[in-house]
């Protein structure tokens, strides 16, 4: 006679668990606790300095955290060597607060650096992968030839958006997709960031304290406060959270409980 | 008195942990550069930068140096008679000692100073952690080519500056000086012999590294913007100067101490 099945609950894509990092005293996340299922958009707001950028960077393997562990796909990826740290990362795809295009190449380049560098492709394929992908974020074949030097900063995060998406990851990292761009810019970016995430049906962990951004791109919002999680929940429940600190951050008000440290710790 | 002895501990118990991250660091960055993707196109290009384009400077210095060793042994060697000797101090300061270190020192300013701009320019703006997401290890890919290009270049440079140097006290010995060309070339080429070339050219390959390594820690450890990136650079060519004169007295103790 066989057993019953019995359904196991879904591995999150990214699992989180008791995150600490400290840089000197200041204690920037706490056991910080969150889990993001496989194509789901969750996006992480909070103030500045509140370790936002931290947060992502310790799930990258950027920044090694002092205690707590990082899942992806069910396993421990905290503490990994090079060569199974260099395999985990053809998983990612990240997009940087500052583009971080590299000077020196010319613009396809840098969207077909991780095919070539990173993955060994042909010259000449991850060549046409690039415009390919550069197409996908509204760019045309000249700008492929262009240095970096000479976008603005808008076109400078398309590019940054084309070189996350070359190699198709599974699971897409936004560091403050939008800032330092106008309303309309910032817009187009969005709606960029919402058809890539969906056409390659990836994960996409964001970090923002654009609340328009949000609200485009997420499915799930959670709130980072003093190295944790305060709150999580839909997109569409943001506005009725009864959380004063959700609340005051939602509205962008000065009074609240949430008290900005004028200088850096 | 404690205070004094507290803060004299601490300075040295820094500058051991500054010795121990550098270390590790070039061990790191040696044990990247064992294994598979070599970047061969990166290593070329660092050798052209460093060593094509420094050629100018590098030889400038190097004949001015050669120029003004004639003048000053000539006219220290002319007070007990033995002005004959000008051809072997040229040929062998410049060999043993001079072509090395002015070019080291003349790399360093010129090449270490950018390498650790560059490198640290590229850690403020996160493009060294835009490699590590794009599956290239940093240390493979920005600072193996540039350690490797180091200890191949400064070897080639010294060589020329060498010759330069030398020719430069030709140049005086000959037309201002009025040696005969044959015999101060005879000279020169008789008193040469090639443990000193040898010499001159180990120098120049522990040279090479120091500048390279120098700028690639300082510039890969940079922080803070514009300011860290400035301070990167002022240390880069600070500490490869004062590496490159300290390790030149334990490499001439090591060749030629009897």
């Amino acid at each position: 006679m066989s057993e019953p099945a019995i359904s196991q609950p879904a591995i999150p894509k990214i699992a989180v668990r008791g995150l600490t990092k400290s840089f000197g005293r200041k204690r920037v996340l706490d056991g910080l606790d969150i889990d993001c299922d496989a194509a789901e958009s969750l996006v992480i707001i909070g103030g500045s300095g509140t370790g936002k950028s931290v947060l992502i960077k310790c799930i990258l393997g950027l920044l090694r955290p002092d205690a707590g562990s990082v899942r992806i796909d069910g396993e421990d990826t905290v503490g990994l060597g090079s060569a199974a740290r260099a395999r985990l990362m053809l998983k990612f795809g990240m997009l940087f607060q500052g583009s971080a295009l590299f000077d020196s190449l010319r613009v396809w380049e840098n969207v077909a650096f991780g095919l070539t560098q990173g993955r060994g492709m042909p010259r000449q394929q991850a060549r046409e992968i690039a415009f390919e992908k550069l197409a996908a974020v509204g760019l045309g074949p000249e700008v492929g030839e262009l240095s970096p030097a000479e976008l603005s900063g808008g076109m400078q995060k398309r590019v940054a958006l084309a070189r996350a998406i070359a190699a198709e990851p599974e699971i897409l990292f936004f560091d403050e997709p939008t800032t330092g761009l106008d309303p309309i810019m910032a817009d187009i970016i969005n709606d960029l960031i919402v058809e890539c995430v969906r056409g390659l049906g990836a994960t996409a962990v964001s970090i923002t304290h654009d609340m328009t951004s949000a609200r485009k791109i997420a499915d799930r919002i959670a709130m980072l406060h003093n190295g944790r999680i305060i709150w999580q929940g839909p997109t569409a429940e943001i506005d009725r959270s009864d959380n004063a600190y959700v609340d005051q951050f939602v509205h962008g008000r000065a009074d609240g409980p949430i008290r900005m440290e004028v200088r850096a710790a | 008195m404690s205070e004094f002895l507290a803060a004299v501990g601490a300075a040295f118990l820094a500058f051991l942990a500054g010795v121990g991250r550098l270390a590790l660091f070039t061990a790191r960055a040696l044990a990247a550069g064992a294994t598979p993707p070599y970047y061969p196109q990166v290593i070329l290009r660092q050798i052209v930068y460093m060593g094509y384009y420094s050629l100018p400077v590098v030889g400038l210095t190097a004949l001015f140096t050669g120029m003004v060793l004639a003048l000053q042994s000539y006219t220290g060697f002319s007070r007990f008679n033995a002005e004959g000797a000008v051809a072997t101090v040229v040929v062998l300061s410049v060999t043993r000692e001079l072509g090395p270190v002015i070019a080291g020192l003349m790399v360093a300013g010129r090449v270490g100073a950018a390498m650790a701009a560059e490198i640290g320019t590229m850690r403020v703006t996160e493009q060294i952690d835009a490699l590590t997401t794009l599956s290239t290890d940093p240390l493979r890919f920005l600072v193996m080519p540039r350690l490797l290009a180091g200890l191949v270049t400064l070897p080639l440079l010294v060589a020329v500056a060498d010759v330069i140097g030398v020719f430069g006290g030709f140049l005086v010995g000959t037309y201002k000086l009025n040696f005969n060309p044959v015999a101060y070339l005879t000279q020169t080429e008789q008193y040469l012999a090639t443990s000193d070339v040898v010499s001159s050219l180990v120098k120049a390959a522990v040279f090479g590294f120091l500048v390279a390594l120098m700028g690639c820690y300082q510039g890969y450890h940079s922080r803070g913007g514009a300011e860290g990136v400035g301070q990167a650079t002022t240390y880069a060519v600070v500490s490869a100067s004062v590496l490159i004169l300290l390790s030149d007295y334990l490499l001439t103790q090591a060749l030629f101490a009897q």
